[in-house]
């Protein structure tokens, strides 16, 4: 997010520890992992620059804390306390960099009974509430694809750099960040946190019902393809009822009132399923929005490459990535008026501007580079 | 960190936590609403809390006048005006840059502000089949799923934050506000991890796996990703590799500590177990003595004894089992406050430490401010330089 809108990010890794999804993950280019080959390292990471330091290594945290120095941002999400024992904690930043502001964002924050806690973002989406509200009130709880809360995270941390980096251009005062990825993913439900503390109300999953919206549900269409639509008036339902052919349905008794639809939600649903098999997706939910009715086309990945809205925002930009060949980069929900973002290149390979980054940012010499080599601290 | 900064929030339900998120990193944000508009809802207060509530018709020419009275002093404007709204006209960039050229306006919309779409209907279930974020999820036989709790406004909203605050950054550098467009539909996108790269790479479109994990074995054996306990649902995955061995160890170390049966496990070398080279009828037999086990436990249990034993895994938490979770009681987490009509109210509390501090939530939600005081106080901020 930083990078996309003109920030010069540097991905810190070692050769001995690289980034974990550059080679567990797939997919990978013809199917064969390889630290260069990830296209889920690269979705995530285009625009940045990837340099390796070995934090073993005295030489290597030496060169770490010069790019400390370089930053006015430094993002990590190790343990509790491992920053600090490398040398390269807060204070020892503050040090090197009076302005700098600092981000630490692990699963359940700096301090706290389980703070050192490890754990993957899949597993923290059961814990922070998601899983359980996924699914129909008879099954079990359903995954979410991926770490899901990762990027709930990520998104709330950019915006508390941002406004770190912000008070230090306007008055030159560094910050520290503690952000929970579990405390980030909590506002995303804070309303069902709300009212459970005030009436104990505790949120059940539902499968796709709404309780101020009848009909609201996905319909099968043609081809096994998806419909959502939703209802939030009687006159929205009505002009639904004309679509379906069934114009009375609106003063039908038993579909008439909103009240009417929820009791009776399953025939209505029914209903409009039997209408939507014979539909195909794309065309029934243009035809629904010229009623001025609410739905859209259950878009599945591939959708969202042919999607006219998102093609005319670009949101996917095409750039060539060294292994993997021409890739797709995710450009931002966001654009700006005056300074337009862009995915400036595909996401690089593991120390890859290890000479641009310490040479040229940091101003390192030949000589002495070569010194850090030999002493390991680029492994 | 934004102490400063004067932020009024026109959007609608799509763009509700930017403001509240803004709040939280020290902005003063003014809610505005028409008069009579209700905001006993949950949603209303949990996303309009630590903000300020300004009753302002913007449909009336009185109340037109005020708010072009006020955008001189405001330094970001977020709403969720679509082509053809009644209040659009009013709130063209082109006009409110002439108002102020350092305003930074912040549209948060299902769509964005253009393109073929932009003027389509959309709520949260249609914002999550936009954004692909239904495909991926409920049974591969059934129907696509939505999260009950609507999530596309909140990937929206906190993109819109980030937005803003890229704009904010800019405008302190040059002095120049801009105009940031944001899309529901393609922040859902986010939701969706690494999805797209299947689809890109290898032509394969992900889709939604239930409640087991897949494409984890070359023999296509599914493993179980929820297991019933004695009060709920667990989390837990058998997982390969280093996290896995030590997760799988001590899983096996804390059921013979119980004398549950142990079946198959009781042999499995964890070092050498891979999860992409098991079977079915493997994956069957190792999980079934791990079903049994965990239905003795309950989800505190499993959440205490899996953390200090450092494994992977956690409950499927309740709203209730998050309120009464001592992690958040001890990091300070939640904040009380008493709302407009003197109850107590406990919220989320601003999502970020900084410097080592929570900061306070300062408003409760409705708490008003009328439309001359607000004036009076933003020439007096200007004059003395904030933000």
């Amino acid at each position: 997010m930083l990078a996309t809108f003109g920030a010069t990010v540097v991905h810190v890794e070692s050769r001995s520890r690289p980034d974990g999804f550059r080679a567990e993950y797939p997919p990978y280019k013809d199917g064969k992992p390889g630290l260069d080959r990830g296209g889920c390292f690269a979705i995530f990471n285009d625009s940045k620059y990837a340099v390796t330091l070995d934090l073993k290594n005295e030489s290597g945290v030496d060169m770490a804390k010069r790019l400390i120095g370089w930053a006015d941002i430094v993002i990590e999400n190790m343990r509790p306390e491992v920053m600090s024992r490398l040398g390269l904690g807060y204070e020892a930043a503050r040090e090197l960099n009076p302005g700098v502001v600092m981000i630490s964002s692990c699963n359940m924050g700096q301090t706290g009974p389980r703070a050192y806690t490890p754990g993957f973002g899949s597993q923290l989406s059961a814990l922070a509430g998601f899983c359980g509200l996924t699914g129909s009130m008879e099954g079990p709880p359903q995954l979410l694809y991926g770490p899901y809360i990762d990027f709930i995270a990520s998104s709330l941390g950019a915006a508390a750099v941002l406004a770190g980096l912000d008070r230090q251009r306007r008055i030159g005062q560094g910050a520290l960040i503690d952000l929970a990825q579990y405390e980030s993913g909590l506002m995303f439900v804070a309303s069902a946190l709300f009212d459970y503390h005030k009436i104990g109300a505790v949120a059940e999953r539902a499968g796709n019902s709404d309780p101020n919206a009848a009909p609201h549900d996905a319909y099968p269409c043609r081809a096994g393809g998806w419909l959502v639509l939703s209802c939030w008036s009687d006159n929205e339902f009505g002009r639904l009822a004309d679509m379906l052919g069934q114009p009375g349905l609106a003063a039908d008794p038993c579909f008439a009132t909103m009240e009417a639809r929820k009791i009776n939600e399953k025939d209505l649903s029914a209903l409009i399923s039997q209408w939507s098999l014979s539909q195909d997706a794309e065309e029934a939910a243009t035809s629904l929005q010229t009623a001025r009715v609410h739905a859209y086309p259950v878009n599945t990945i591939a959708d969202l490459f042919r999607d006219p809205q998102l093609l005319y925002r670009h949101v996917w930009r095409r750039r060539r990535h060294e292994v993997i060949g021409d890739l797709a980069c995710y450009f931002s929900s966001f654009d700006l008026s005056e300074v337009p973002g862009d995915v400036t290149g595909a996401a690089p390979l593991l120390g890859e501007h290890n000479l641009m980054v310490f040479q040229d940012f940091l101003g390192v010499s030949d000589d002495e580079y070569a010194e850090y080599q030999a002493k390991g601290a680029f492994d | 960190m934004l102490n400063g900064y004067t932020i009024l929030d026109l959007s609608n339900r799509v763009g509700w936590l930017a403001g509240r998120l803004l709040a939280d990193l020290g902005a003063d944000v003014i809610r505005v609403e028409a008069p009579g508009v209700s905001i006993a809802g949950a949603d209303w207060q949990a996303y309009h809390v630590n903000k300020r509530l300004l009753r302002l018709d913007i449909q009336t020419v009185d109340g037109k006048r005020n708010f072009d009275q006020l955008i001189p002093d405001v330094d970001i404007l977020i709403d969720s005006a679509q082509p053809g709204d009644a209040f659009a006209q009013h709130l063209d960039w082109a006009r409110l840059k002439q108002l102020n050229p350092r305003l930074i306006k912040v549209s948060v919309t299902p769509f964005g502000c253009e393109g073929p779409r932009a003027g389509w209907l959309a709520s949260d279930i249609e914002l999550m089949a936009a954004g692909g974020a239904m495909s991926l999820a409920g049974e591969p036989d059934g129907a696509p799923m939505r999260v009950t709790v609507p999530q596309s406004y909140g990937w929206a909203g906190a993109q819109a934050a980030v937005g803003a605050l890229t704009a904010a950054v800019h405008r302190t550098a040059t002095g120049i506000g801009q105009h940031v467009d944001v899309s529901a539909q393609a922040a859902v996108i986010l939701a969706s991890s690494h999805a797209a790269a299947f689809w890109d790479m290898d032509g394969k479109n992900p889709t939604r796996c239930g409640a087991y994990l897949t494409g984890r074995s070359m023999k296509g054996a599914r493993y179980r990703a929820f297991w019933p306990c004695s009060d709920g649902h667990l989390n837990f995955m058998l997982y390969g590799g280093p996290a896995g061995r030590r997760t799988n160890t001590q899983l096996v170390a804390w059921m013979r500590e119980l004398n549950s049966p142990l079946g198959v496990l009781e042999n499995i070398d964890w070092k050498r177990f891979d999860p992409k080279l098991a079977t079915q009828d493997e994956v069957d037999e190792l999980e079934r003595p791990i079903a049994n086990f965990f239905l003795g436990l309950t989800k505190r249990k499993f959440l205490d004894e899996a953390s200090r034993r450092e494994m992977l895994g956690y409950p499927v938490s309740t709203m209730a089992d998050i309120a009464a979770d001592p992690q958040l009681e001890a990091r300070d987490f939640w904040y009380d406050l008493k709302g407009s009509v003197g109850h107590q109210q406990r919220h989320c509390g601003s999502f970020a430490i900084v410097d080592g501090v929570r900061p306070p939530l300062r408003h409760a939600p409705g708490e008003e401010v009328n439309i001359d005081r607000l004036l009076v106080e933003l020439k007096t901020d200007s004059t003395s330089g904030n933000a």
